[in-house]
């Protein structure tokens, strides 16, 4: 009998494990660590921050679906990795503290046999002054969204009968995830258009990308009235729509109560006053450390210096001219240990996707590359496929391959909850990772690159958030339903 | 529904973007051209998830 450990139990963690022990089944073991108690469906905390869904309906407990599929569950976040094992013994550990199960702040070594991280990002607040202050609020959990809402129902209700400033988008010059406050920033204006305070709200965006629509893969093109036209347009031309104007190329540098300094690519700086903040922090790795038998630190040779782990990524690339988009990961299998892989947020990537920018002062300011969502998923699986045929087959089986750079992405960006009057964005870009040697130029295909707005979107959407949740709590036909 | 006149500013940041009008505003939220939309999408976008599935 082998033993999997899978740590994280988010979009990518949760589909390697339940995919691994659906493979496996009974002979194998599958353990999962992870910090919470609940599996949130991360994209619709966005509604959460709005008010227009409960925290109850963007999460669900994991204990009893995990005992439904047979895998060990503990409620605790990964400490250390052991991979040469330690005094005791040579085999392989991690060490684990619990945050739940009645166990609160005990420690324990699991063994393992094969490893999975997909421990997610941290919230890196702490690399902005002031951002983990209570000045600003953020979507990124389901319980930062119930706040953001209770925070922007005051503002609301302020703007009945006065004026007031809302600032939504990026904390720092090196944050991801822009596609989530582009989510947020039209869903507060759409609700703001509901409850009849949209003339007395003033909504600006901030963002570290280079151009609008850069969402941290350098952007997409797509066929529109004849043209191949950039994001840039798409995304410039909704912000115009609703009256939201912008600051790009910005590297929020402190954030005190109701004023957000930053710093911008040609190196002047300003300040942005607001009543309501909604700023997303930069992200880094979770800060696993590794020793070696004899208790030495062996981080650096796991883990990159952002705290993600070494995959089998090309990291010596250098400047933006000599990238690849073979530089990407393809089998997610760590150089140094082969029974240990990274998924999701958790892999190093191995440079930006956007082009590389810094302010005329040094302050790189550049959005830094998302593997959240589908390919999140796709990873996740592709992990859990390697694993398993490592497991049934022997060491020599062939490893699964999930490039960034030949997989497309769907990405559906809520621009306002309403079944007969929302709209989102509708968008797939392929690859997400851009080939400039295969599509020269505009580093993507043509053909199956495309985006629009409108009620369909939202549909969609709607729809995802229920397919993603059933297929997460493991119900009839779950294997169906692709990541 | 606001006019693009009320939106843009000339020579603001604005100025220079696509602006929808009212037609096209419409038509995203006009239910029988958005179920069409919809199934196309979906066409659209299953075959990219399939791509990606290798």
């Amino acid at each position: 009998m082998a033993r999997l450990v899978v740590m994280g139990g988010g979009v990518s963690g949760h589909t390697a494990a339940t995919f691994a022990k659906d493979w496996l089944g009974d002979e194998h073991e599958v353990v999962v660590v992870t910090p919470n108690s609940q599996w949130n469906w991360i994209p619709s905390n966005i509604w959460v921050g709005v008010g227009q869904m409960s925290k109850e309906e963007v999460v669900f407990p994991l204990a009893p679906v995990y005992e439904k599929a047979g895998i060990d569950f503990r409620q605790a976040k990964a400490v250390s990795i052991h991979p040469n094992g330690g005094e005791k013994s040579d085999k392989e550990y991690i060490t684990i503290e619990y945050t739940g199960q009645g166990k609160e702040g005990q420690t324990e070594e699991i063994t393992y046999d094969y490893l999975i991280n997909a421990t997610g990002p941290k919230l890196n607040f702490g690399a902005t002054p002031g951002l983990d202050e209570g000045h600003t609020v953020s979507v990124c959990t389901a319980d930062h969204a119930v706040h953001a809402n209770l925070e922007l129902k005051k503002v609301f209700e302020k703007a009945k009968t006065e004026k007031q400033k809302i600032l939504v988008g990026t904390g720092h010059g090196m944050c991801t995830c822009q596609g989530a406050a582009f989510e947020y920033i039209f869903n507060i204006e759409h609700e703001a258009n509901k409850a009849g305070v949209r003339d007395n709200l003033e909504i600006k965006w901030i963002s570290n990308e280079s151009f609008l629509g850069d969402f941290g893969i350098g952007g997409l093109h797509m066929k529109r009235g004849g043209y191949a036209a950039s994001s840039r347009l798409f995304a410039e031309s909704l912000y115009s729509e609703r009256g939201i104007p912008w600051i790009i190329g910005a590297h929020v540098s402190k954030v005190e109560a109701g004023k957000a300094h930053y710093e911008l690519l040609d190196g002047s700086t300003g300040e942005e006053e607001f009543d309501f903040a909604m700023l997303i922090p930069p992200f880094a790795g979770v800060g696993l450390k590794a020793y070696d038998k004899d208790g030495s630190d062996i981080t650096d040779t796991i883990f990159a210096p952002n705290g993600f782990m070494k995959v089998d990524a090309k990291y010596d690339a250098g400047a933006y001219e000599n990238w690849k988009a073979s530089d990407w990961p393809r089998t997610y299998q760590n150089p140094t240990y082969s029974n240990m892989f990274a998924c999701g947020i958790a892999f190093a990537p191995p440079h930006l996707i956007s082009k590389p920018m810094s302010s005329v002062n040094g302050t790189p300011i550049n959005p830094t590359p998302p593997r959240t969502g589908m390919p999140s998923g796709i990873i996740g699986k592709n992990v859990a496929h390697s694993v398993t045929d490592l497991i049934k087959k022997g060491p020599d089986a062939h490893l699964h391959e999930a490039s960034m750079a030949e997989m497309g992405a769907a990405c559906v960006a809520s621009a306002g909850k309403g079944l007969t009057d929302g709209t989102a964005a509708a968008l797939t870009v392929y690859p997400v990772v851009p080939d400039f040697e295969k599509y020269p130029g505009l580093g993507r295909d043509l053909d199956y690159t495309f985006g629009e707005i409108g009620l369909a979107g939202h549909w969609i959407k709607h729809i995802l958030h229920h397919l993603f949740i059933y297929k997460a709590k493991l119900k009839p036909g779950w294997t169906l339903i692709p990541e | 529904m606001q006019r693009i006149e009320e939106t843009v500013k000339p020579y603001d940041q604005n100025f220079t973007t696509m602006v929808p009008t009212g037609f096209v505003k419409f038509m995203r939220t006009c239910l029988i051209w958005q179920f069409i939309r919809f199934i196309a999408i979906n066409i659209k976008m299953i075959i990219v998830v399939r791509k990606s599935h290798g």
